[in-house]
């Protein structure tokens, strides 16, 4: 039998052997007991209480502003996602926002139209990724250090720019990006979000590439030996991290209509807790992009539901602080209960 | 022998062993073996890769508990429960690799977990430091007490660890290859030291694969095969080649299958390959159809040089052809896109993927095939993995399982697999049965010879003779990162191997 044989012969069944099923659990079922429903609950429970608590959430438009609060940080939480999966973080991302803002505001006061606006936005972003990316697979650092560290970077230099100032000068046409509707209440970053999330979780769920990084972040030493490029893998997605936080630059700094170098401070823990929330494992290897879609809600509807009752910034940090060592304890404390 | 010697026998045995036995799920590790120490003498436990030597180092320092037999200090039956009990009762170890702890200092090494006490229960640090001083000079050892752990080379690093034995006075000091990364200097040093242990009464256990040092030391030896005791006595009475024969005993008892290779052309030629520090001028030739083994001791560097192969790890010099043609590999994609595949010996760590379930592994070097435009076919990576999965009669619920949750011998089926569905044309085999149990270590060497059959290139890197002996039709013996011998039918003999393995055929020849 020569090798070709062999391996042909592979494909057919002899010994009478013993089949053994695809699955016993459907994929359906398995979700429907995963931390996405019990997530899911969480999120319809809050909005049926702030519909209660607040007779002006119950309104398209308010709802419509609701998503505000959440679409940005949770375009970059998709990306994120993917890398803290990978078992990678990257902390940098409030502060790529800050740097690409200022970039796309010199722009725009040196006269520059939006397509180069929307160009410089996304490059600054690419380029950001691209430096934590380096550190991290070329000199084998690890990422939670090297993009603290590039955290105060990449701000620092916006500071640097701008000092107490601000850019203002945006034209008409880029506004639309962060204050645009596409149709009645459904506004342009809504859609964005619904699109990137349809987007990243093919990516991860039904992709060779998604595949490679659940096995990098479970086990990068048998993926490598497994032929999967482990260093190119986590550079594609500080990447796509870093375009991320691009595109989040662009639909805040045109929201906002303006960029001082303050802008998305501190929005990096509110991406990692929407992407922990999201059912996520911190230590890499697990989690799922329609988890982090329902955080994104949830997270929304809570510092919405809040605001409209007029709750205060610094008490709103301490019910999302709460919600989120709520959500992930409980499992732990119900499985304790049982034993 | 008369009743007074007898008698002075005994007295001066300090720690025995008397049929200990000992099983981990699937594998008899020891099966009733005997040791005895004595105070003042050094005895050499003997004995191959998997002869039970580590797991009687864990029980005698209370890491292990045996599963039957009895552990006897000075005559009196005792316990290990833990390893605090076995170093209170005066047995410490010097590993193969030491384990101290590389932040704090030589003496808060030395006295850790036993350190001098002053008022209110406070460490007395001065008093620490003298007797850590003290303890330095009596071994003959220039050393800071003061100076950090991470800052002494590993020769230091074991007189420290000597230096430790002594503060807690103790009796049995077991000696775990204590050579195994040491300079020609620092192992006469060792010695002088073992001879100072020995005259101040302590009972020594020297474990060592290198026969000029267990000749140069030992007063007894012990030799165990397989977890079973095989003998014991004074090492003046026997001589290398008693060892060996001890060592490796007569008959093979395991069944391997029956082979009629027919060795084609060669696939993978190796010239002059080296790595600064693993391994050195590597050359052989691997012909399709035949089934090459790697014969050698732990740490002879054939994993390191078969991972470079696969380009894990760059080497400094050398050439590597497939089918005559020079290929430079730099990554193991690269080494699956050649055909060439390695399945490792660290199943949990390098071969499997123990969270993802079985046919997400056996999938993952092959998703090229299963997929469409990058896009993953999930009914086509169920059909390729139930393929190979059932034809290396894997046990297992479902496909959609975890690999973690299968039995040692069923991973290394699912390894095993994943490899063979990249249609490789060679194959490297690290350890393929170690801690498998006997009816899947039947199915992987079935399963080898049938590869061979078919014209597949297979390399099998073990460190069991039988194994070796049985399925290899050529034996390359490594040792010290080279090859030191190559042998071919009738030259393959337990023996010979050992002798090869061990050094003993070099020495022979240094001599003449």
């Amino acid at each position: 039998m020569s090798l070709s044989d062999l391996h042909a012969d592979m494909t057919e069944p002899r010994r009478a052997p013993r089949t053994i099923p695809d699955r016993l659990t459907s994929p359906l079922r398995r979700n429907l007991l995963g931390w996405e429903s019990l997530l899911l609950i969480v999120g319809i429970a809050i909005f049926i209480l702030n519909a209660f608590a607040s007779p002006y959430f119950l309104s398209a438009w308010s709802l419509s502003d609701a998503t505000f609060n959440f679409t940005e940080k949770a375009m970059i939480a998709f990306a994120m996602a993917l890398l803290i999966v990978a078992g990678e973080i990257d902390l940098s991302v409030a502060s790529i926002i800050a740097l690409a803002s200022t970039a796309m505001g010199a722009a725009a006061t040196a006269g520059a139209g939006t397509p180069v606006l929307v160009l410089i936005g996304l490059g600054t972003g690419l380029l950001c990724g691209a430096f934590n990316g380096t550190l991290v697979t070329r000199l084998g650092l690890p990422s939670i250090v090297v993009t603290i560290g590039t955290m105060s970077l990449f701000r620092g230099i916006s500071y640097i720019v701008l000092g107490d100032g601000a850019y203002r000068g945006y034209p008409t046409s880029f506004q639309w990006f962060g204050q645009g509707y596409v149709f009645w209440v459904i506004s342009f970053e809504f859609v964005l979000f619904a699109v990137l999330a349809v987007i990243f979780g093919l990516l991860l769920h039904k992709t060779n590439f998604g595949r490679a990084v659940y096995a990098v972040g479970n086990n990068p030493t048998a993926a490598l030996f497994s032929g999967i490029r482990v260093a190119r893998v986590k550079m594609t997605l500080f990447l796509l991290t870093g375009l991320m936080s691009g595109v989040a630059a662009i639909c805040l700094t045109a929201r906002l209509g303006s960029t001082r170098p303050s802008i998305a401070l501190g929005m990096e823990l509110e991406v990692v807790t929407m992407v922990v929330l999201g059912g996520v494992s911190i230590l890499g290897g697990a989690g799922s992009i329609p988890g982090v879609v329902i955080a994104a809600f949830v997270l929304g509807l809570v510092t919405f539901g809040l605001g409209l009752l007029n709750v205060p910034g610094i008490v709103m940090s301490i019910f999302t602080g709460a919600l989120l060592i709520g959500v992930i304890a409980l499992p732990r404390l119900i499985a304790k209960w049982r034993r | 022998m008369t009743q007074t010697d007898q008698s002075r026998g005994a007295a001066l045995r300090v720690l025995e062993l008397d049929g200990i036995v000992k099983t981990f799920p699937g594998v008899k590790a020891l099966d009733g073996v005997n040791l005895s120490l004595r105070a003042g003498e050094v005895t050499a436990l003997v004995g191959e890769n998997g002869a039970g030597k580590s797991t009687i180092v864990k029980i005698l320092t209370g890491i292990y508990q045996p599963d039957g037999g009895e552990i006897l200090l000075d005559g009196a039956s005792i316990r290990f429960p833990d390893a605090d009990a076995a170093a209170r009762a005066g047995v410490t170890a010097i590993h193969q690799e030491t384990v101290l702890f590389e932040e704090l200092t030589v003496a808060e090494n030395i006295f850790i977990g036993h350190a001098p006490r002053g008022r209110f229960g406070m460490i007395d640090w001065a008093a620490m430091r003298k007797r850590a001083t003290e303890i330095l000079r009596s071994i003959g050892a220039e050393i800071d007490a003061e100076v950090k752990l991470a800052d002494l080379g590993i020769a230091s690093r074991h007189l420290v660890a000597i230096a430790r034995a002594l503060s807690v006075d103790a009796r049995v000091v077991i000696m775990d290859e204590p050579t195994a990364a040491l300079s020609h200097k620092e192992i006469e040093e060792l010695f002088a030291l073992v001879d100072m242990l020995k005259s101040q009464g302590k009972a020594i256990l020297f474990i060592s694969h290198k026969f000029d040092e267990i000749f140069r030391l030992a007063d007894r030896y012990t030799v165990f095969r397989d977890g079973q005791f095989v003998g014991e006595g004074k090492i003046g009475d026997v001589t290398h080649d008693d060892l060996v024969k001890m060592m490796v005993g007569r008959a093979v008892d395991q069944v391997f299958p029956k082979r009629s290779p027919v060795i084609g052309a060669p696939v993978l030629t190796v010239a002059g390959y080296s790595h600064p520090t693993e391994f050195e001028d590597i050359n052989f030739t691997l012909r399709s159809g035949e089934i090459l083994g790697f014969y050698g001791l732990v740490g002879a560097g054939r994993s390191e040089f078969m991972q470079s192969l696969i380009g894990i790890t760059k080497p400094s010099k050398g050439v590597v052809r497939i089918d005559d043609r020079v290929r430079v590999i730099r990554s193991p994609a690269a080494a699956i896109d050649e055909g060439i595949v390695y399945v490792p010996e660290d199943r949990g760590k390098q071969g499997a993927i123990t969270q993802l379930p079985i046919f997400q592994n056996v999938t993952l070097p092959s998703l090229g095939k299963t997929s469409r435009h990058g896009f993953t076919r999930m009914a086509e990576e169920f059909a390729l993995a139930r393929t190979y999965c059932e034809r290396l009669d894997l046990r297992a619920a479902s496909l959609d399982t975890t690999v973690g949750s299968l039995s040692g011998g069923n991973q290394q089926k699912v390894v095993i697999a994943k490899w063979l569905a990249t249609q490789p044309r060679v194959i490297i085999l690290d350890e393929p049965t170690k801690g498998i149990d006997i009816g899947s270590k039947a199915a992987v060497h079935d399963f080898m010879a049938e590869l061979a059959g078919a014209g597949l290139a297979v390399i099998m890197v073990s460190s069991e003779i039988p194994e070796i002996l049985g399925m290899s039709d050529r034996v390359i013996v490594m040792r010290e990162g080279r090859i030191v011998a190559e042998l071919e039918g009738d030259e393959m003999s337990p023996e010979v191997l050992v002798r090869h393995a061990a050094g003993i055929e070099e020495q022979l020849e240094a001599a003449q």
